[in-house]
């Protein structure tokens, strides 16, 4: 694919490194990912990471497409957290256009945002446990919840994934009456399903094995390698944008923050663990809260809005979604940019992975929770 | 309005920014500053390391193509004190497309000044590793470039919508 | 109904909703929830009726000894010979057993694969919430005929640059040493294959002959992951032989013989099971087997998250099918030479005689195989370096020092000369008290900080944002 790929030096008393490819087909690269790894034996002395085979050039298309026909990009882009894209769209075109959004359909973002932060942190905990070798157990167990939350996306707007939810000035669709009482069964049973994944998981002496210690990164790191969202977290340092920068009337919710103790594989999956009962804290209060009226404001089609910039950001599951909008006044966004916090977790990755083992680096990856789709775009 | 709610004011940050390092600043904005390409990783490094400013994180960076030159675009944001910071810088015309890169001084920056040179074409000086990062080595051209694959009567953007025009009936 | 179904008429859908609103009588029982179970206790009842009809002529005495008592096939064989003897050469005899006995193990074995993997799927669905295959036949139980099927009629590829010859060699060669196992296994009392006196010793040796095999797969595919895999598999094989072999030195030395119908027979003698006196013997010979055969935790040579499929990742139709149902195999002798030299083999204190005893030792061994499987859906995958660091820094030594205290009791319960049961009550209780110990003060304890309470493990929570500084102030006073 691409030209060069550092191959390593043979030193005095090492052996002769070989390539081992790993990727783009492989079962623990979550999607179409390529690493190619020189190896020592079991060490990994260095390594190349390859991507692109997703790519859709999502932000030159993007510039071709009004805002609103722009929001099924950020679906496809995590397609893991589909509503945590559309929301960070909605919030940067409507602070560019202007917008206000009732009041009604702020909190069912928030409750539809939250319900995908718990999808997507079981299926990136399970997966992460499947990595470390436990075969499809947990990853199974941790669709049983997930399954919920896509019935419930599906009863609301028809799909499961690529949601398409979110609209500039409010969202798509008022949930249908049965909506309700489904999502109350659901927050009744999570915390108790929680508690038994931890049960099962989090005191197991293998996989304490496998992840303490495993792929430490520093705060200081973690900082400057602009990593977010639980990674972030899990390095120890208390960073939120629902607390630090409140979108959404996060403001007025009451929950808190998980932070890891030591950075390792073990703290950012400990740290996801915890995000799913805070997210339930999240949306109980929510319903309580959810006001009536209209779930969306008329927003011209073609919105125009005045020449200028903006940068919207929200917290999705995997850390920080932005959306760098430019306009030139006319239909269409003049750049559209998506931080993708995916592709900027793995900063870090060949500094983690070099010297590790090939399984310490496997889990390692598996912890950064990676979506290929929003890594290539 | 477009302003984060936590974006620090060009014009407080250029202040600071003159006072410690004359000369750097070439442009004042409400909500940005623009920096000298040659002074960039100086002020860069400088922020991250101001007690005042304090920009630890290098939340995003991005190019974009203004015909003449090309801009990139640095979100910077302080986690203790809770701001966000924008800094600019543009490339000296279409055809010199370079500015230093930020490597050195953040981390963050490895993956995407690869992104930004792969799609935008703009060389980053000082990258260890400069390559593509989606596309193939050897792709011709730079995607999103505004003059990119050009059509005849083609213009990048979307100008107007059919049912904008008058007599057109929206569907 | 007529004869010729008449494809065109929606009568064959009508036939069919009228054959799914009249349930028949079983499978509305099957619909009652209980019904399961009122099938299973059926099947019991008959079996149990067919014994006890059984046992009835046994305690009438008519059937003791006959060659036509079902509870031991060892006694049809017998007769057979002595006919045979009487009639032609001896050597004619051999063979004809000889061919005899090795087309059963094979026909066994060919229902165990079938069977094993049905069982070992069903149950790993149903640890994983899910149903299994329950398509192909009654209960899925065809399935896997139908996969056998596909994967005969697939493609076998060989990839370039491969040792053609060595390539080819591996998916048989490493069968032989999962058939040649079952020789020396007790089924019951005159029913053991390969009766020889060194039974331990064939056991280790054939044992150890599949990682030749796994080698040459894994250098002859000319990959990297079939490399690593092979060097794992070598790695582990050398490292957990030693294991193995002191526990099976151990229980040599308390029973002081190498035979395993001998070793069965003194466990039904004393009526004890060699798992209860000696424990420690019975856990390092089953974990260090987990690692022999590549079964969770355990399963570092095929790792799939990390290498793909190990040394088989480049086999692909029947030679990978052959692959996967040696592993399936290889379970399940595991589970007889466990059910055979700690659990008793085929006595179960006196039902044996009730019950036919190679059903016994069917049970046990099926036991075994559950927790194995059981293992497979519940527990994530060492390391490699964490795998051998235990082998050599804590299994060893501990099998050493358990030979030794085994050594001593298997000396004193020699020269003593009272009743049997006294010493041995004695040594397990003893035996016992030391796995205990050594499991609350040598096991070494893994993940980060030795002995950290799980409330230090869990995250802090906080409200206020931050950034390094409030990292380390938190780290400080977390």
């Amino acid at each position: 694919m691409t030209g060069e790929v550092a191959t390593g030096e043979v030193q005095p008393g090492v052996g002769e490194p070989y390539i081992l490819n790993i990727g783009p087909q492989h079962p623990s690269t979550h999607g179409v990912f390529r690493l190619r790894v020189a190896m020592d034996g079991e060490r990994i002395v260095d390594m190349d990471m390859i991507v692109g085979y997703l790519h859709r050039s999502m932000e030159k298309l993007a510039e071709e497409r009004t805002y609103t026909q722009n929001i099924p990009f950020t679906d496809r882009a995590d397609y893991l957290a589909a509503m945590s894209g559309n929301l960070g769209l909605c919030l940067a075109a409507e602070r560019l256009a202007g917008v206000e959004v009732p009041g009604r359909a702020t909190v069912l973002r928030v409750i539809f945002a939250e319900l995908q932060r718990i999808a997507s942190h079981a299926m990136g905990n399970g997966t992460l446990v499947s990595d470390a070798g436990a075969w499809q157990t947990p990853l199974l167990y941790m669709f049983r919840e997930r399954e919920r939350i896509l019935d419930l996306f599906e009863m609301t707007c028809g799909a499961r994934l690529t949601t398409n939810y979110m609209r500039i000035g409010g969202v798509a669709f008022d949930p249908p009456p049965e909506f309700f009482p489904k999502l109350e069964s659901l927050l009744d049973d999570l915390p108790a399903r929680v508690d038994e994944y931890a049960d099962l998981l989090v005191d197991n002496e293998i996989f304490l094995a496998r992840t303490r210690g495993v792929g430490v990164i520093s705060a200081a790191d973690a900082i400057n390698g602009s990593l977010t969202g639980p990674q972030l977290r899990g390095s120890g340092v208390p960073w939120d944008l629902r607390k630090a920068e409140p979108y959404c009337g996060y403001d007025r919710y009451d929950f808190e923050i998980p932070v890891g103790r030591q950075g390792d594989v073990y703290d950012r999956f400990m740290v996801r663990m915890e995000e799913v009962r805070q997210s339930t804290r999240i949306i109980r209060q929510a319903l309580a809260a959810l006001p009536g009226g209209p779930h969306k404001t008329e927003v011209p089609l073609a919105l125009r809005p005045e020449p200028g910039e903006v940068y919207g950001r929200v917290e999705g599951p995997r850390g920080e979604v932005g959306f760098y909008l430019v306009s030139d006044g006319g239909p269409a966004p003049y750049r559209f940019h998506l931080r993708a916090p995916s592709l900027i977790n793995l900063s870090l990755l060949k500094k983690l992975a070099v010297g590790a083992s090939l399984p310490d680096a496997v889990v390692t990856l598996g912890s950064l929770d990676i979506v290929v789709g929003e890594i290539d775009r | 309005m477009p302003m984060g709610p936590r974006q620090l004011a060009g014009e407080r940050v250029a202040e600071a920014l003159n006072a410690a390092l004359p000369g750097a600043v070439v442009e004042v904005h409400a909500e940005w500053v623009v920096v000298a390409r040659e002074r960039l990783v100086e002020a860069l490094t400088w922020l991250r390391d101001s007690e005042e400013l304090d920009a630890a994180q290098l939340s995003d960076l991005c190019a974009v193509d203004y015909h003449a030159h090309f801009e990139v675009v640095y979100h910077l944001q302080s986690l203790d004190l809770n701001h966000q910071i924008v800094v600019k810088t543009r490339t000296a015309s279409r055809d010199d497309a370079s500015v230093p890169s930020a490597c050195s001084v953040y981390q963050g920056a490895l993956l995407q000044e690869r992104e930004a040179y792969d799609l935008m074409g703009v060389l980053f000086e000082g990258h260890p590793d400069l390559r593509r990062l989606f596309l193939w080595e050897g792709y011709p051209g730079h995607p999103l470039r505004k003059d990119f694959l050009q059509v005849q009567g083609h213009h990048p953007g979307l100008p107007s919508f059919p049912f904008e025009q008058p007599g057109v009936q929206a569907r | 109904m007529s004869a010729v179904p008449d494809f065109a008429s929606p009568g064959v859908d009508g036939a069919a909703d009228e054959r799914a609103a009249r349930p028949s009588p079983l499978a509305a029982l099957r619909g009652l929830g209980l019904g399961r179970l009122l099938m299973l206790g059926g099947a019991l009842l008959v079996v149990g009726a067919a014994n006890a009809a059984i046992g009835y002529v046994i305690v009438d005495g008519r059937l003791e000894g006959e060659w036509y008592d079902l509870r031991d096939l060892g006694l049809a064989v017998g007769r057979l010979r002595t006919e045979l003897d009487a009639e032609f050469d001896p050597a004619v005899s051999y063979w004809v057993t000889a061919i005899l006995g090795a087309a059963g193990i094979l026909v066994f074995i060919g229902g165990v694969l079938l069977l094993g993997s049905w069982i070992e799927r069903r149950l790993l669905a149903r640890f994983q919430i899910r149903r299994g295959p329950n398509r192909v036949g009654p209960f899925g139980l065809l399935q896997p005929l139908a996969d056998a099927i596909k994967l005969m009629q697939k493609e076998v590829l060989m990839p370039r640059g491969a040792d053609r010859l060595l390539y080819v060699i591996p998916p048989l060669a490493v069968f032989i040493p999962a058939v040649l196992a079952w020789g020396p296994v007790p089924w019951a009392p005159n029913m053991t294959y390969l009766d020889i006196n060194v039974g331990v010793l064939y056991v280790i040796a054939v044992s150890s002959l599949g990682v030749l095999a796994l080698f040459m797969a894994g250098w002859a595919s000319n990959n990297h992951y079939a490399l690593l895999g092979a060097m794992r598999t070598v790695a582990m094989m050398v490292s957990y032989e030693i294991p193995i072999s002191l526990a099976l030195l151990s229980v040599v030395l308390m029973t002081g013989t190498l035979q395993l119908s001998e070793i069965v027979a003194w466990q039904e003698e004393h009526r004890l099971w060699l798992g209860l006196l000696l424990p420690v013997a019975l856990v390092t010979f089953f974990f260090s087997s987990t690692a022999e055969i590549n079964r969770t935790p355990n399963d570092i040579a095929e790792a799939e998250s990390e290498i793909v499929a190990g040394y088989h990742t480049e086999y692909s139709g029947m030679k990978a099918g052959l692959f996967m149902a040696v592993e399936l195999g290889n379970a399940v002798v595991v589970g007889a030479l466990v059910a055979t030299l700690f659990l008793g083999g085929w006595s179960l204190f006196g039902l044996e005689t009730w019950v036919p005893p190679y059903l016994v030792l069917g049970a046990k061994t099926g036991a075994i195989y559950f927790v194995l499987v059981w293992l497979r859906g519940t527990l994530p995958r060492f390391r490699l370096d964490q795998l051998m660091a235990f082998a050599w820094k804590f299994l060893i030594p501990i099998s050493i020092a358990n030979v030794a205290v085994v050594a001593v009791e298997a000396s004193i319960f020699a020269r003593l000369d009272v009743a049997a049961i006294v010493p041995l009550a004695a040594f397990t209780a003893i035996n016992l008290a030391l796995a205990a110990a050594v499991v609350r003060f040598a096991l070494p304890a893994s993940g980060g900080p030795r002995g950290a309470p799980p409330a230090l493990r869990r995250p802090v929570l906080t409200t206020a944002v931050g950034g390094l500084r409030a990292a380390q102030r938190m780290r400080v006073s977390p």
